[in-house]
C-alpha cells in the first residue's frame, strides 16, 4: 500500500470575520509538501487574513486549520515555527542594522547559529551588499532580503506575500528559481499576489480569491479550460484563401477580419485541434496561424467577474 | 529565556547604531556636570558633603529627565514594529509574545541604565576629584542609592511606555499618551496635591492620606527615597523636619517602585496576547 502523504497545510471549512465584516469564508485548502501554491485576488480579497491564519496570528472563527500536522493557534505551534519561512508584505527592516546582521538576528531567533549565512545571501545576490546599512539598499534589494529571511534554516513551509513586488524582471525569474529549488527540496510553498501574470508556470495551482471566498482552484491551464474563455488564432493568408475559410468552413464562429489576408477566430479551448485540422486540410494556401491562449489576467478577470455575476443572482 | 536576550541585544544594538546611546549619555553627563558644578559652589566650608549635594540636585534633575527618556525609548516598542510590517515576521518566528515584550524591555533597560551610570558617574566622579574630600571617604552609599533608584524609575515608564506601545493603534497614539502619561507624573499630579493642600480642602486630608496620596506616584516614591537617603541629603532638601511617622521606610518605597514596574510589564503581557495582528 502506499502511503499517502500528509498535508503540510490543510484548512477546512475556515471563516474568519470582524464584527459584521466577513474577511474569508468556507475556504478549503490542502497542500502536500514540493508542492507551490499561488493565493491570487485584489487587495482587500482575504489573501492577508488568510496567511495570518494559517501563521497561527490570527484564530479563525470557524473551521479547521492544520499547518504541519499541528493547530496553528495552539501553543503547543511555537516550536514549529522554526519551520516555517515567511516574507510579510511591505517589510521594512531596521534601518541602522546591516543586510547580515539582519539575518542573523532572524536565524538566531529560530534557534540555528547566526553566522555561515554567505550561501543564502548569495542565493538572493546581496553577498556584495551584506554588511552595508540596509538603509542604504534599495527597494529589491529589501526585498531580497526578506526572501533570504524566509529562506533560514531550511523551512519545510514557506510562505511568501507578495514575492516579486519591487523587483525588476531577472530578479523576478531568480526568485521563481529559487522557489523551484525549495520545491525541490520537499518545500511547500505559498506564495501571494495581485496580479496574475506575475506568476511562472513553475506555480503548481492557483487559488483565485474574491471577496474572501475561493472562486477558483486548480493549476493554470485547468482554470483556462474550466473558465471556458476562447482561444484565439489569428490566420494569415492570401485574400483569395481567406475568404474561401471564412465562407465554407466556419460559419458558427465568430470572426472579426483585420485586413484582407489577415483575420482572428475564436474558438472554445477543447476545439481548437479539430479547427486547426479543419483550416490545414481546407486544401488553402495558408501564410501564418498564430495561437493565444487567454493571458492570465483575462482568465483571473473571468474569474472575478463570474463570481461577481453569481453573487447579484443570489 | 534565550529569545528574550536576542531581542534585548537586537534593541542594544539598535540603539547604540541609531545613536541614542550616544546622545543619552552625553545629555546626562552634561546636565549633571552643570548641575554638580552650581550645587556644590554654595557648599562653601561647611561639612556638608559635596555628594550629597550633587545626589539631591541629580534626583531632582531625574524626576523630569529620567521618565521622559524612558517613554522616548518604549513607546513605539510594539506599535513601530507593527507600522514597520515586522510584527507579523517576529510572531511568526518561535518566540512567544511576553517574551517579545520583556525581551525588548531587557534591551531598553540596558540602553537606560548604561546613559544613568556613564553619565551621572563621569559627572559625580569629576566633583568629587575636585573636591578636597578624601575620594574614599565620601558617601558612595548615597551616589550608589541615586543610581539604583534613578534605574528603577526609568524601568517604571520603560514599563509603562511598553503598555502604551502595545495598546495604542497607531504610533501617533502611543506618542501623544506618553506625553500625556509624563505631564500627569511629573507635573500635574504634585501641582493638583499641592492645590489641594493650599486649598481649603487640606483639613480634610489627614497626615497619613496625603503621604500615600504622593506614594501613588512613582516619582514622588523616587524623590523621597532618594531626598531621605540620608541626614545630609535630608537636611539639604528640607526632609530633615519631618516626623518619624510621616518618612517611609527605604524598602516600602523600593518596594512601591518595584510594584509600578512589575504590573505595567505584566499587563503588557497579557494585553499584548490579546492584541489583534
Amino acid at each position: 500500500m502506499r502511503m499517502e502523504k500528509s498535508p503540510a497545510l490543510n484548512l477546512n471549512n475556515v471563516s474568519k470575520t470582524y464584527g459584521d465584516i466577513c474577511a474569508v469564508q468556507d475556504i478549503d485548502l490542502w497542500l502536500t509538501s514540493g508542492e507551490c501554491i499561488a493565493l491570487v485576488g485584489h487587495n482587500g480579497a482575504g489573501k492577508s487574513t488568510l496567511i495570518k491564519i494559517m501563521l497561527g496570528l490570527v484564530k479563525p472563527t470557524s473551521g479547521r486549520v492544520r499547518v504541519l500536522n499541528s493547530d496553528p493557534s495552539d501553543n503547543a505551534f511555537n516550536p514549529l515555527r522554526r519551520h516555517i519561512g515567511f516574507l510579510p508584505e511591505q517589510v521594512l527592516f531596521q534601518k541602522t542594522l546591516t543586510g547580515r546582521e539582519t539575518l542573523s538576528f532572524y536565524a538566531r531567533l529560530k534557534g540555528l547559529p547566526g553566522e555561515n549565512l554567505d550561501a543564502l545571501l548569495q542565493r538572493v545576490d546581496l553577498l556584495e551588499a551584506a554588511d552595508r546599512r540596509v538603509g542604504t539598499y534599495s527597494k529589491g534589494m529589501r526585498q531580497r532580503l526578506g526572501i533570504a529571511q524566509a529562506l533560514i534554516g531550511k523551512p519545510k513551509l514557506l510562505v511568501l506575500d507578495e514575492p516579486t513586488s519591487g523587483l525588476d524582471p531577472i530578479a523576478r525569474q531568480n526568485i521563481y528559481k529559487i522557489i523551484d529549488e525549495e520545491k525541490s527540496a520537499g518545500a511547500t510553498v505559498l506564495i501571494s499576489s495581485h496580479v496574475l501574470t506575475e506568476l511562472d508556470e513553475r506555480i503548481d495551482r492557483v487559488a483565485i480569491l474574491n471577496s474572501g471566498r475561493m472562486v477558483a482552484e486548480g493549476s493554470i491551464p485547468y482554470l483556462r479550460q474550466n473558465i471556458g474563455m476562447p482561444v484565439q488564432m489569428t490566420v494569415t493568408a492570401n485574400p483569395d484563401s481567406c475568404e474561401k475559410i471564412i465562407s465554407c468552413t466556419l460559419t458558427n464562429m465568430p470572426v472579426s477580419r483585420l485586413s484582407a489576408d489577415k483575420f482572428i477566430l475564436r474558438c472554445p479551448s477543447e476545439e481548437k485541434l479539430a479547427l486547426m485540422r479543419q483550416i490545414l486540410t481546407s486544401n488553402v494556401e495558408i501564410i501564418d496561424i498564430e495561437v493565444i491562449e487567454p493571458t492570465l489576467e483575462q482568465v483571473y478577470n473571468a474569474y472575478s467577474r463570474s463570481d461577481r455575476a453569481g453573487g447579484a443572482n443570489e | 529565556m534565550n529569545n528574550m536576550l536576542i531581542l534585548a541585544a537586537k534593541e542594544v544594538r539598535d540603539g547604540y547604531r541609531n545613536r541614542w546611546i550616544t546622545v543619552m549619555t552625553t545629555i546626562m553627563a552634561g546636565l549633571a556636570f552643570v548641575l554638580a558644578l552650581l550645587g556644590s559652589a554654595p557648599v562653601g566650608t561647611t561639612n556638608i558633603s559635596p555628594l550629597a549635594v550633587t545626589v539631591v540636585s541629580l534626583s531632582s534633575l531625574s524626576i523630569f529627565f529620567i521618565p521622559l527618556i524612558a517613554l522616548l525609548l518604549s513607546y513605539d516598542s510594539i506599535v513601530g514594529e507593527e507600522e514597520r510590517g515586522t510584527l507579523t515576521l517576529l510572531l511568526a518566528h518561535p518566540v512567544t509574545r511576553p517574551a517579545i515584550a520583556i525581551g525588548k524591555f531587557i534591551g531598553q533597560l540596558f540602553i537606560l541604565a548604561f546613559a544613568i551610570v556613564i553619565g551621572y558617574g563621569v559627572a559625580t566622579l569629576a566633583i568629587v576629584v575636585s573636591s578636597e574630600g578624601i575620594f574614599l571617604e565620601q558617601q558612595w552609599g548615597i551616589f550608589f542609592k541615586l543610581l539604583l533608584s534613578s534605574i528603577m524609575l526609568g524601568a517604571v515608564f520603560l514599563a509603562i511606555g511598553m503598555l502604551l506601545s502595545i495598546w495604542a493603534k497607531e504610533r501617533g497614539t502611543a506618542a501623544a499618551s506618553a506625553i500625556g502619561i509624563w505631564l500627569l507624573f511629573v507635573v500635574l499630579f504634585d501641582m493638583m496635591l499641592l492645590g489641594v493642600l493650599g486649598a481649603s480642602g487640606a483639613d480634610l486630608l489627614s497626615d497619613n492620606a496625603v503621604k500615600w496620596i504622593m506614594l501613588g506616584n512613582p516619582t514622588d516614591a523616587y524623590r523621597m527615597f532618594n531626598l531621605t537617603a540620608d541626614a545630609d541629603t535630608a537636611v539639604l532638601s528640607g526632609m530633615a523636619g519631618l516626623r518619624d511617622d510621616q518618612g517611609v521606610s527605604s524598602t516600602i518605597l523600593l518596594t512601591l517602585l518595584l510594584t509600578w514596574i512589575a504590573i505595567p510589564l505584566a499587563a503588557s503581557c497579557l494585553l499584548f496576547q490579546r492584541r489583534s495582528v
